[in-house]
């Protein structure tokens, strides 16, 4: 008998703004690359602090500056994230990202680095990350309907074992939680070619079925055409992929697309690290099918638990956001079970129906959110992967 | 011990299915399951095939469409008898 889920509860920390986080992390949020050094040592000096280095926010511009700014605003104001000690290079764009996660009521102050140096910056912002550690240590938990999760997804390493078993399981997961009001993520642009028509047709309304396909199709003629070498084969399916036994991009697609279940439909189309602005349920987001590049995007856009599922084994984490993995390949779990939260091998097996595989799931996103660490943040994957979009000036 | 099936096919329509063990060897009279209904046949695998690999659940000829999830996947390059295995070096997408 199916489990009923409209009484679950988590225990998490419910933000200023209303939004449920389900980790409490005090962040030391660099600009730009330049001003790496200075947030490492104010978390080197602050226990408790978690550094998120990057590479970029120097001489970007237009859409591609537009698309920085919201993932790192993004970033600070997820709701995982209690605090935030903001530092870039110079006053005006650091301001621009106080200001961003400022919005989100919580706590954030910036500094600039310029006529000051690194070592007073340090100084002024360690005693700023001091503060908030201890008051972000004593804000306490509190009972929240599952229905307050935001829960993306984005499938990894994948092979055919994820279309027959972990990639339903999401989808398993969606079809029962989407009902009870959560919001929801699938993405991964590329990686829907071959399975465009029927995405097109998961769409809950014409206008999302419209945006997603402008989407698609700008990414088919702006990137892939644009830069085409034979064709996708080099890098989709990867040759990870091709090892685990995938053929071609259509045969991908059709098992990533699994991860929407059986009758979830989106409301929306929205474009990267953009935030869902539609309500509860179901969005695309246009975003890359590199896996820490896409975690990073949706966590951006305020999903606050990511359930991966793989096949062949990726590794992938986040910094703000736990990942649950999700695989069914027997290999994989004998050879790296390590990085695997939910066995679904059962599923392969026929021991396991992929309705008990989205309960079994269902019970580790609960887990998740009530303080079970993943295997990544366990393991210390931390992976945080602006995508970039054109060159900077 | 109850039977572990080694191949699994996603919906009747499909022309191919997915080795789900590990270290399959040529011969074997595999047990598959379709999982669109749980129902099962056998078929003989005539290669050695590694898990996640596909299988050709009839004589497939260049130019034939591959099925699998009820869609096309893409293309022959090359022939595969029934129980073969069927990948990069005979199986291509139609886009490129």
């Amino acid at each position: 008998m199916a489990l009923d889920f409209s009484n679950t509860t988590v225990k998490a920390w419910r933000r200023e703004n209303g939004r449920v986080g389900v980790r409490n992390h005090v962040l030391i949020l660099p600009v730009d690359d330049i001003s790496n050094a200075a947030c490492e040592a104010v978390a080197n000096n602050v226990k408790g602090t978690l550094v998120i280095p990057h590479a970029y926010g120097r001489l970007q511009f237009g859409e591609d500056l537009e698309l920085h700014f919201r993932t790192i605003i993004g970033t600070g104001a997820n709701p995982n994230v209690a605090a935030v000690v903001v530092i870039g290079i110079e006053p005006e764009w650091t301001k621009v990202i106080v200001d961003g996660i400022a919005k989100t009521g919580k706590p954030v102050t910036g500094f600039s680095i310029e006529q000051k140096g690194d070592f007073e910056t340090i100084r002024q912002a360690g005693w700023k990350a001091k503060e908030y550690v201890h008051w972000a240590s004593e804000l306490q938990k509190e009972d929240c309907p599952i229905s307050d999760l935001w829960i993306s997804t984005k499938c990894g390493e994948s092979d055919t074992t994820t279309g027959l078993s972990s990639c339903p399981t999401v989808g398993n997961m969606y079809d029962k939680l989407l009902p009870q009001g959560i919001y929801g993520c699938f993405g991964e642009t590329s990686e829907i070619t071959g399975a465009e028509h029927i995405c097109e047709k998961r769409a809950a309304n014409p206008e999302a079925a419209k945006k997603f396909k402008e989407i698609w199709q700008a990414y088919s003629d702006d990137v892939i055409f644009a830069h085409q070498t034979d064709d996708l084969s080099d890098s989709q399916p990867t040759k990870g992929n091709i090892l685990g036994g995938l053929t071609t991009i259509e045969e991908k697609a059709l098992g990533n697309l699994e991860k929407i279940g059986r009758t979830s439909t989106y409301i929306d189309a929205m474009g990267p690290a953009e935030t869902p602005s539609k309500g509860p349920g179901l969005y695309f987001m246009d975003s890359s099918s590199a896996a820490a590049e896409c975690v990073t995007l949706m966590a951006a856009g305020g999903y606050v638990i990511h359930t991966f599922p793989t096949g062949q084994g990726n590794v992938v984490g986040n910094p703000i956001v736990p990942v649950i993995k999700i695989s069914g390949n027997p290999r994989t779990l004998r050879t790296m079970s390590e990085h695997i939260d939910v066995d679904v091998t059962g599923v392969l097996t026929r021991e396991m129906t992929i309705d008990q595989a989205g309960d079994a799931l269902i019970e580790m996103i609960v887990r998740t959110a009530n303080g079970r660490m993943t295997a990544a943040e366990a393991l210390g994957h931390r992976e945080f992967s602006m995508t970039k979009l054109y060159r900077s000036a | 011990m109850r039977n572990i099936p080694q191949l699994l096919v996603h919906d009747h329509a499909d022309n191919v299915g997915v080795v789900v063990v590990e270290d399959l060897k040529a011969g074997t009279e595999m047990l598959c399951v379709v999982t669109s209904d749980n129902s099962d046949f056998r078929l003989t695998a005539k290669a050695d095939i590694p898990i996640g690999h596909k299988v050709a659940l009839k004589a497939l000829k260049a130019g034939d469409t591959v099925i699998k999830y009820h869609e096309d996947i893409g293309k022959m390059v090359g022939d595969a008898d029934v129980g073969g295995h069927v990948h990069t070096h005979n199986c291509k997408t139609k886009r490129w």
